[in-house]
């Protein structure tokens, strides 16, 4: 192995790859086989943080960051100039293993730019998969990309080896995708989702019946927004989600503050902040429609196309709909005790385990970690003392924000204006 | 008067001074391993070394299984685990509690003594996974993969299954500086081992494998590739990776 070319390569290519969000490596239900290496039948294990505080899991690198494409938004695009590199195959191959053997890793995160066309690039990133499998009896974390534009023989074939596959949406509207990305369209990222989607269905039917039926992307599929690159709302980006997650049942969708990387006049300016907040607040959303029972439409609409930068989406929808409470924590079901603001799903877990044995008042609530100073004003106890007064949303928003520490406080005034509604397009 | 009663450390050490409240009807006792008996405490308390029986142990673990769910055991042992001084008056408190219940009650959330001891159980798990993700094996000449950690609690026994499953066809070790043991794969089981030299005086270039050194460097270089400057958070980094971790993390190391 020459280290020295490898270490440029990697540095290129793993520099060019790390826009890519999605780091998990959970959700697999791959087992060591044959006193292989690697197991991912567990839960995700983050190895290490960067130092901006993001997991790192996999090994994440494009094989090539050679593009025929032009994406105003991509580090990569063609007409940047850039220097440019690609992994052999067997290089990607060793250097996953050396990685996984030393514990540094839970596996490989394989994306590319693509060369030639579509089913030539998808072809290159299965022969790797394809490799650490049949050969090297790896059973570690696999996440590769769906090359948009790819066939659906190679689609089918590729999920046969990995855990997960994805394929970034980036530009959640078909104006904005017009604009920043005339060489794609938005029916090349869908259809090789469409394509996995089928087969995940497909194998999991013939898992049923047929018990050695080969698993086949076990830990389903994801894709990536960027965020704040083509002036949509909240609403835009979030109603695209439950759609994807409706439609393509994605495991997850990523969304990411757009990063300026160019002086294109389309795009936010270099200098600009990351809206790292716009980002958290999205992220929150996501977690209400994956996990606590909410509707996109309760969360965002037309009369309210924007979250608040000021407090969360939860509580933005409970200050909209008082008449839901107070909900009595000793009798309210599970959906509706995790709708309250301030509890999240861990306290509503310990609050159902802990009220069958008595009936729960503050102190024990406080104990268990449930964020009173949010919750306080939605839920009744058994105690003499509520917050009895019949409060306006405005106050109860007010008395809130008064007592609580924000983690964006100082980035809190500089971002709003990012919330405005943003000045239409040049074109 | 308080009594002390202690143990020697060891898991049936703890439930043989189970037995022994029980059998003897004990109440106003508080119980400390060995070591830490001697610079905690005055002359005037009454104290007893309660040695070791496993026969004793193993009746209260039968009984402990009739009446536990199967969390309650975990509950126990991993408070255990965690060494953390008074934590064991804290599982009598809670075996004592469930003995007397009809029902499994280590998820009654409402009992402080059972919310203090899930916490403490809290820690412990987060530990053990954060040895998942933070032991960094090094290739020894011989070909064995070579970690060494000095976790908070002695959580290595909980780690076995996850690296035995997952590095089935490599030798290796994970070894604790602190508690001075080791567990060793030799491809067919795993086995406690201990050394008689500190490893961890190892200098990293002497004893491993050549390309060691690329691996690690190349290691290094990927961490800095992938970090995104403009993103920069050093508060949420340091509190991912706390710092009393980054002597064993090679990416962290100068």
């Amino acid at each position: 192995m020459n280290y020295e070319r490898i270490k440029e390569k990697l540095n290129i290519l793993a520099d060019a790859a790390k826009y890519d969000v999605s780091c998990a490596s959970s959700g697999s239900k791959r087992t060591n086989k044959n006193k292989g290496l690697g197991n991912s039948s567990g839960m995700g294990i983050c190895h290490s943080y960067t130092e901006d505080g993001r997991c790192v899991s996999l090994l994440k690198i494009l094989l090539t960051n050679y593009c025929i494409f032009d994406c105003a938004y991509c580090v990569t695009r063609k007409s940047n100039d850039i220097p440019r590199a690609a992994f052999k195959v067997q290089e990607v191959v060793d250097l996953t293993i050396a990685f996984y053997r030393r514990n540094y890793i839970e596996g490989l995160f394989l994306s590319s730019g693509i060369f030639k066309n579509a089913d030539y690039t998808m072809e290159r990133l299965i022969a790797v998969a394809k490799k650490l499998r049949k050969e090297e009896n790896f059973n570690g974390y696999i996440h590769l990309k769906s090359i948009p534009g790819a066939s659906d023989a190679l689609m089918r074939e590729a999920g046969l080896y990995a855990d997960r596959l994805s394929v970034n949406i980036e530009i959640p509207s078909v104006e904005g995708l017009k604009l920043l990305a005339p060489d794609k369209k938005r029916n090349d990222f869908l259809r090789p989702m469409e394509k996995v989607k089928n087969e995940i269905i497909q194998y999991r039917s013939e898992r049923k019946i047929i018990k050695n039926t080969p698993v086949y992307a076990p830990a389903g599929q994801s894709t990536q927004m960027i965020i704040g690159a083509a002036g949509e709302t909240d609403a835009e980006i979030m109603y695209n989600s439950a759609y994807l997650y409706k439609k393509y049942n994605l495991k997850r969708v990523y969304y990411s503050g757009y990063i300026p990387i160019s002086y294109d006049a389309r795009l936010p300016s270099i200098g600009t902040n990351v809206p790292l907040l716009r980002e958290n607040r999205l992220y929150q959303t996501d977690w209400l429609l994956r996990f606590y029972g909410f509707d996109i439409r309760e969360l965002l609409s037309k009369e309210h196309p924007n979250l608040d930068s000021d407090i969360d989406p939860k509580l933005s929808w409970a200050l909209r709909n008082l008449a839901l409470f107070p909900v009595d924590i000793n009798k309210a079901d599970r959906g509706m005790i995790a709708r309250v603001p301030g509890i999240g799903l861990k306290s509503v877990h310990k609050i159902l385990q802990a009220r069958r044995f008595r009936r729960l008042h503050w102190d024990h609530l406080k104990a268990l970690g449930i964020a009173a100073n949010r919750a306080k004003y939605f839920i009744v106890c058994d105690a003499p003392s509520f917050e009895t007064k019949d409060r306006t949303a405005a106050q109860i928003k007010g008395l809130i924000l008064q007592e609580s520490k924000h983690k964006f406080r100082g980035m809190l005034n500089g971002q709003l204006n990012l919330f405005d509604p943003v000045t239409p397009m040049v074109g | 008067m308080i009594k002390f009663l202690i143990y020697d450390g060891s898991f049936d050490g703890f439930l043989s001074v189970v037995f022994k409240v029980y059998d003897e009807r004990l109440s106003k006792i508080r119980i400390l391993r060995e070591a830490q008996y001697d610079h905690a405490h005055t002359l005037f308390d009454e104290k007893e070394v309660v040695q070791t029986n496993v026969t004793h142990a193993k009746r209260v673990w039968k009984t402990l299984k009739q009446k536990c769910s199967h969390h309650g055991l975990r509950l126990i042992y991993k408070a255990y685990l965690s060494e953390i001084a008074g934590s064991e008056e804290s599982m009598l408190i809670f075996i004592q509690k469930q003995l007397k219940a009809s029902s499994p009650i280590s998820q009654n959330y409402s009992d402080p003594d059972i919310l203090r001891l899930s916490k403490v159980v809290k820690m412990v798990d987060r530990e053990k996974h954060r040895l998942d993700a933070f032991v960094r094996f090094r290739q020894t000449k011989e070909g064995v993969y070579f970690a060494v950690i000095s976790p908070d609690f002695n959580v290595l026994p909980l780690n076995i299954s996850h690296f035995k499953h997952r590095y089935a066809d490599q030798k290796w070790i994970i070894y604790d500086l602190k508690r001075k043991y080791g567990i060793y794969y030799d491809l067919v089981r795993v086995e406690i081992i201990t050394f008689k030299f500190d490893p961890g005086a190892l200098s990293p270039n002497v004893g491993y494998a050549e390309e060691e050194m690329q691996f690690e460097a190349l290691w290094k270089n990927y961490f800095k590739s992938t970090n995104i400057t403009s993103r920069k958070n050093t508060r949420l980094h340091h509190q991912h990776v706390p710092k009393r971790y980054w002597k064993y993390l090679i990416e962290k190391r100068p």
